[in-house]
């Protein structure tokens, strides 16, 4: 301030009229949310250096070894293979989950009785920890208590194996994850829904427009801010599962379903090869993070053009 | 005639996916009621009987596993809305340089890799006896709770007029009454629910408690994974756990109905 009175400027105001614990006042505000998970992200940083070591827990000492373990990683077919597999799961269930979740929440989205009591009762599924929900699919699936086995006997099917065979073991952890997190998508189309407003139909049904027609042009631009986070947020998660699959197979039968957290898992807590673990987990990380970025732009732009109809 | 018939598949639809939806919750139910010597060969028609949740209670250990959830759950919200609180009020009110980073660094940690998060956590935690503690899975399950309550929060902040703020200044209030007197009361709804979602979240956590704690906090949710891997499954008795162990989610569901899309969605949607 002083400098600023002898050269005869006026200084700018906010930065010397305001002391200085005025001025950082959000900073000072955050802080306590910050330390407290600055903390926890340090690791996300020491991640990074981890993964150029030979790090085990097997023993104490452990060397820089360079890129080593990000070639072995990429020389490892298991590695693209668990790759395949984590976006084939996160592809195929967000992508069922969005279907069955827009077209339950159109036929949610009206004043009947039953639509009522449903919107109340549907969201169940979502509040349960996705590892108990493959405990109670397991109770239905199983072969000696299932009910399902019993209906599929009932009908001449006896060799369904759900989750031991290879061939279903994705049909099955897709079944339940479509269980478990299909209402999130129906919830936010019915927000979506709720937020229309009513002229532009009346007109559309005025000028004769097919139910189809109504809603491909009307409701899906309208609605699509609130479909793209359902999206993000379906996405981004079913990228990492990884309770589901541990649960009901641990990554089984052989590598079915070996996705990259597993695949982690397994290197770091059952071969104890913490520097080789670190890369898979460091690829889906950049994955999700990239995956995010570009949606959420797709859902600012969609939010501007639903506001501009 | 076609109309009625739409209607009539629209409905039937709608109850096919309720079905599949809540089917499996009654199924539990019904499996928590039956007595082992039943299991294999009834169906439906079976005698009921409170067996499995006797044994349950009696054996103990399954009521420690769900205070441990309760303490943890817990202990991790109130500690987030502490720091969340106003962490979302310097963000909504304040224009500071890096606000918008700083408030998307909260929200990519639910974005954040679980096991990625614990593979070099679970080195510093042992290193510094964080390890199979209250304290290191409360600290941990920041990562669920408090970016939750920071966005959902944030938004709430942002819909109060900054004149309310100044006339309670005016007034001659430091600043902090005004935060605690005026704002507070303003922001109650959205604290309750974004609170009690983030304790649904934190009770829902599976991977921090299973790779971050041992014996001593065994949360529910790896509690039962022990009833798979046992080598005699009593499946009544697991279906009594599990449904124990949902009660108070459903519950808190329906207690936050209104408030759901908000908070799942991070304040995304205003619902």
């Amino acid at each position: 301030m002083r400098a600023a009175a002898e050269t005869g400027r006026t200084p700018p105001l906010e930065e010397a009229k305001i002391p200085w614990l005025r001025r950082n006042r959000p900073y000072l505000i955050l802080l306590p949310a910050f330390l407290l998970t600055a903390g926890i992200l340090y690791p996300f940083g020491v991640a990074i250096y981890y993964s150029l070591t030979n790090f085990s827990f097997k023993y104490e000492k452990h060397s820089f070894v360079g890129l080593e373990n990000w070639v072995d990683m990429f020389s490892d077919p298991g590695f693209w293979h668990s790759l395949w597999v984590t976006a084939k799961y996160a592809l195929l269930s967000t992508g069922v989950e969005m279907v069955i979740g827009v077209g339950v929440a159109l036929l949610l989205n009206r004043e009947s009785r039953l639509a009522r009591s449903l919107r109340i009762v549907l969201i169940f599924p979502l509040m349960i920890a996705p590892v108990i929900a493959t405990l109670i699919w397991q109770l239905m699936i199983n072969s000696s208590v299932g009910v399902i086995g019993h209906a599929l006997r009932g009908i001449g099917i006896v060799d369904f194996t759900w989750a031991a065979d290879p061939d279903t073991a994705l049909f099955t952890v897709v079944l339940i994850d479509a269980w478990v997190y299909t209402p999130f998508v129906i919830l936010l189309t019915l927000a979506g829904l709720r937020s229309l407003p009513k002229a532009p139909f009346e007109s559309a049904r005025v000028d004769g427009g097919s139910a189809w027609f109504t809603f491909k042009n009307l409701i899906l631009p309208m609605i699509m801010p609130f479909l793209l986070i359902a999206l993000v947020f379906r996405l981004m998660v079913s990228l990492q599962e990884f309770s589901i699959i541990f649960a009901l197979t641990s990554g089984g039968p052989g590598d079915t379903l070996m996705t990259l957290p597993l695949t982690a898992y397994t290197e770091g807590f059952t071969y104890k090869e913490l520097g080789y673990a670190l890369p898979h987990m460091l690829v889906l990380w950049l994955n999700v993070f990239f995956a995010s970025r570009i949606l959420i732009k797709y859902w600012s732009r969609a939010q501007e053009r639903a506001s501009g109809v | 005639m076609k109309r009625r018939m739409l209607k009539w598949i629209r409905n039937l639809a709608l109850l096919a996916y309720a079905a599949f939806a809540l089917f499996p919750l009654l199924w539990m139910l019904i499996i928590s009621f039956k007595h082992d010597r039943e299991m294999y060969h009834t169906i439906f028609l079976f005698s009921p009987t409170l067996e499995n949740y006797r044994v349950l209670f009696e054996k103990g250990d399954y009521i420690g596993y769900f205070l441990n959830n309760l303490w943890v759950s817990a202990g991790a919200v109130i500690l987030s809305i502490v720091v969340g609180v106003p962490a979302a009020y310097a963000l909504a009110r304040f224009k500071f340089r890096g606000r918008e980073s700083i408030a998307f660094t909260f929200l990519s940690f639910r974005f954040a890799p679980e096991i990625m998060v614990i593979l070099p956590l679970f080195l510093i935690y042992q290193r510094f006896g964080l390890y199979d503690t209250y304290l290191g899975i409360i600290w941990v399950y920041q990562l669920l709770t408090l970016p939750l309550i920071i966005w959902v929060l944030r938004g709430y902040f942002e819909e109060i007029p900054p004149e309310i703020e100044y006339a309670a200044r005016l007034d001659g209030y430091s600043w902090f009454r005004v935060f605690l007197k005026t704002l507070v009361p303003l922001i109650k709804p959205g604290l309750v629910a974004s609170a009690l979602l983030s304790f649904i979240f934190a009770w829902n956590s599976f991977t921090f408690p299973l790779l971050l704690a041992g014996q001593n906090v065994v949360t529910t949710t790896v509690a039962a994974l022990q009833y798979l891997s046992s080598d005699t499954v009593h499946y009544g008795q697991m279906a009594a756990a599990v449904t124990i162990s949902i009660l108070p989610e459903v519950l808190l569901a329906l207690f936050i109905q209104k408030h759901l899309v908000r908070g799942l969605s991070f304040g995304a949607v205003k619902g």
